[in-house]
């Protein structure tokens, strides 16, 4: 609802906001996320930016995330700022391809902090051996699970796949459905898909899958829906997910009539904010499936960008490099209760989800960011189409799987 | 000398062309911003239809590629059967309208306030009428899901039943719908003559045969009127859409204008070439309705 809702209004005051003309010494920065939390986060680290170089005019422009990714296809060719916030993998393609950011390999190189303390998420900043990015916040996906349930029916957090499927069945025994979910918004399904194919599969295959070099109908990803097919079956999701959004998924898990999310760290403010105390809450990484795999986890990173027709690039790379910095990205993630991609950055040892969700995203041994950003898009929003009603007619599955592969066959030519 | 031979030369050119000129002068503003902002879009649109795009990048011309997936895209025939559901039971709008006006049309104590009421949803935006649908329909906290509860029942999840979906949203779409065939009415009922009536009543006409053969023929412009508006209404029924199910689940609730909107506009589409060919194929469907219109307009006109 948001993302359409708010659309053409936003998109309206977002032109009416850019249209203001910047001067040599000014440096633009459009971000894309007005919540409380990131806001004072971005505020914060640009205020110190300002400290350190008085003589640049920082004017900061802030939009709804929704909002944003339509006005940027507006505003990077209209009138660019310097800086923009945007999303690393797929998702920057069509403007890397376009010649729409700029390239940035440069700073990439020289910048020692760049170069060394950046290893893990390089490869999704780069495209075509380049670097367009700057990283400045990534969080950790897993379950999130009610502690207090957990312990009332004494099941302990799940390592395994059958762990887990026990787990599930001593909760339905006591009346509460395993899972929430709300897939109104698609993305949640892509979010079970994906760890599921990467504990039966391995990180490989989830990136050849969303490269277009591994059919749907094919018996890796066959396998993986036959767990999914077990977990409709014994670990049961809330009934009415095709209608409910995110957060509205939030409020049988607040209820404690389901006590499972798989979720980003993102969900712990909201459910918070439902109610939950802390010691309410607790995550575990989705469990093993198959022993002979490497973890690999889901960790979506959010980035900075330098459009390439942006009037100021040397104090964009300025601000790119400034946000970089180990301090920086420390305190910037210790207000939003995220994880900092430099991996010479402090993170908030008291936060319990930040702690587990760093050993989680450190010791993995692939990073995906996501099925919708590491597939094309025409592709995402079929494939999660396809999760959402394998979801709720499984028996479909022949049909999805084939309708997908046609698709395939069309998107990556 | 001259210059005053000129000036009066050129006073009477324009008083004896003035009623000529004056229409078009009057109508310049209006055809001005038609032209750019329906008619070159429809061409527009036409053209950009022959080129796979993506809005931002070089365009490349594929002919009518993308007309021939669109004949092989599951999800144009799911949007086009819904669009037809769509044509159907929102014509309900006509009849209901209808009705709800001749019940309101009499005059006791605080009929205007009822009138008001009744016209009460086509003031509120589509956007808020899809929000408190959604709201309703939501069978843990809403109102279907209490009523079904009470009767011990489990509610249907109707925005989440690819069965159901289509027509939840058509009945919320027909609540403002109905309030504006209403209205139309209403005002129609205004100058239905009370002669006719009185002689209709001295021939022993009442009930159905009044209504039907002396007050109808006198509403055809208001039915025409609703007739269209309903028509193009169901056509273009997009926000509902967007606002309530986002085309979901899984597709089932698209109509062709939310999947051109999709597939162009939106977070996963900017493939405005294949969007500008499901515009088209829109736009024609749309022509046959709006041929058919002025075809009677223009009918009416030259017996009138």
């Amino acid at each position: 609802m948001k993302s359409v809702l708010k659309l053409g209004l936003s998109s309206l005051v977002a032109s009416a906001l850019f249209a203001s003309s910047a001067f040599a010494g000014d440096l633009v920065i459009n971000y894309d996320d007005p919540n409380q939390a990131p806001k004072a986060a971005f505020e914060a680290a640009v205020e110190a930016f300002k400290k350190e170089n008085p003589d640049i005019n920082v004017i900061v422009n802030i939009n709804d995330r929704e909002a944003h990714k339509t006005a940027i296809r507006n505003f990077l060719s209209a009138d660019a700022p310097d800086v923009t916030a945007w999303y690393p993998g797929n998702r920057m393609a069509p403007f890397v391809n376009a010649g729409q950011f700029e390239d940035i390999s440069d700073l990439w190189a020289s910048d020692e902090n760049l170069s060394k303390n950046f290893e893990a998420i390089k490869p999704t900043m780069s495209r075509d051996g380049k670097q367009w990015g700057v990283p400045y916040s990534y969080y950790q996906w897993g379950i999130y699970y009610r502690a207090d349930i957990f312990k009332k029916h004494n099941i302990s957090e799940p390592k395994t796949w059958d762990q887990l499927l026990g787990a599930c069945d001593t909760l339905k025994e006591n009346g509460i459905t395993p899972f929430t979910i709300g897939t109104k918004y698609l993305w949640t399904a892509a979010g079970v898909f994906d760890y599921l194919n990467l504990r039966t599969n391995g990180y490989n295959v989830h990136n050849d899958l969303t490269a277009g070099k591994i059919k749907y109908t094919d018996d890796r990803i066959r396998k993986t829906f036959a767990n999914w097919q077990q977990m409709l079956d014994r670990c049961t999701f809330v009934k009415n997910h095709a209608s409910m959004s995110w957060q509205d998924a939030l409020a049988p898990f607040a209820k404690g009539e389901a006590a499972m999310y798989v979720m980003g760290n993102f969900a712990v403010a909201a459910m918070q904010d439902a109610g939950l105390k802390e010691d309410q809450i607790d995550f575990f990484q989705f469990p093993e499936i198959n022993a002979d795999v490497a973890r690999a986890e889901e960790a979506p990173a959010d980035a900075f960008f330098i459009p390439s027709k942006a009037k100021n690039k040397a104090d964009a790379r300025k601000f790119l490099s400034f946000i970089a910095r180990p301090e920086v990205q420390g305190e910037w993630n210790k207000t939003l209760r995220q994880l900092p991609p430099n991996s010479k950055a402090s993170i908030n040892t008291e936060d319990k989800f930040i702690v587990e969700g760093f050993e989680t995203v450190s010791t993995a041994s692939g990073l995906a960011q996501f099925f919708d950003r590491d597939a094309p898009a025409e592709m995402a929003k079929a494939g999660m189409e396809g999760f959402q009603e394998f979801m709720v007619k499984p028996d479909r599955l022949d049909a999805i799987l084939k309708r997908l592969d046609k698709i395939q066959s069309r998107v990556y030519k | 000398m001259q210059s005053l031979e000129l000036d009066s030369g050129y006073k009477k050119w324009w008083r004896s062309n003035q009623q000529k000129i004056a229409p078009w002068l009057f109508l310049f503003p209006a055809i001005l911003f038609f032209t750019l902002y329906v008619i070159a879009p429809i061409f527009q649109s036409m053209w950009y239809s022959l080129f796979a795009w993506d809005g931002i990048g070089a365009k490349e011309w594929i002919g009518f590629a993308n007309y021939i997936e669109l004949l092989d895209d599951d999800r144009f025939y799911t949007s086009l059967k819904n669009n037809v559901i769509w044509l159907a039971l929102f014509m309900l709008a006509v009849p209901i309208g209808l009705f709800v006006a001749l019940f309101l049309n009499q005059t006791i104590m605080g009929m205007r306030f009822y009138k008001s009421m009744f016209f009460f949803p086509f003031v509120i935006s589509q956007v808020v009428v899809g929000l408190i649908f959604s709201w309703f329909y939501n069978p843990n906290f809403g109102i279907i899901g209490q009523i079904w509860n009470f009767f011990g029942a489990e509610a249907p999840s109707i925005l989440g039943d690819e069965d159901l979906v289509t027509y939840g949203i058509i009945f919320a779409g027909l609540w403002p719908q109905v309030s504006y065939c209403m209205i139309l009415y209403l005002t129609g009922l205004n100058n239905v003559s009370q002669d006719q009536i009185e002689a209709g009543r001295l021939d022993g006409a009442k009930g159905w045969r009044m209504l039907r053969h002396v007050i109808l023929p006198q509403l055809w412009p208001a039915t025409f009127l609703a007739i269209v508006i309903t028509v193009i209404g169901a056509l273009r029924s997009f926000d509902m859409i967007a606002i309530m199910t986002q085309g979901g689940p899984y597709g089932s609730s698209n109509v062709l204008s939310y999947f051109m909107f999709e597939t162009a506009l939106s977070e996963y589409g900017f493939r405005m070439g294949y969007g500008s060919a499901i515009a088209v194929i829109l736009f024609l469907i749309m022509l046959l309705f709006i041929g058919y219109f002025l075809w009677v307009m223009y009918n009416d006109e030259k017996r009138g």
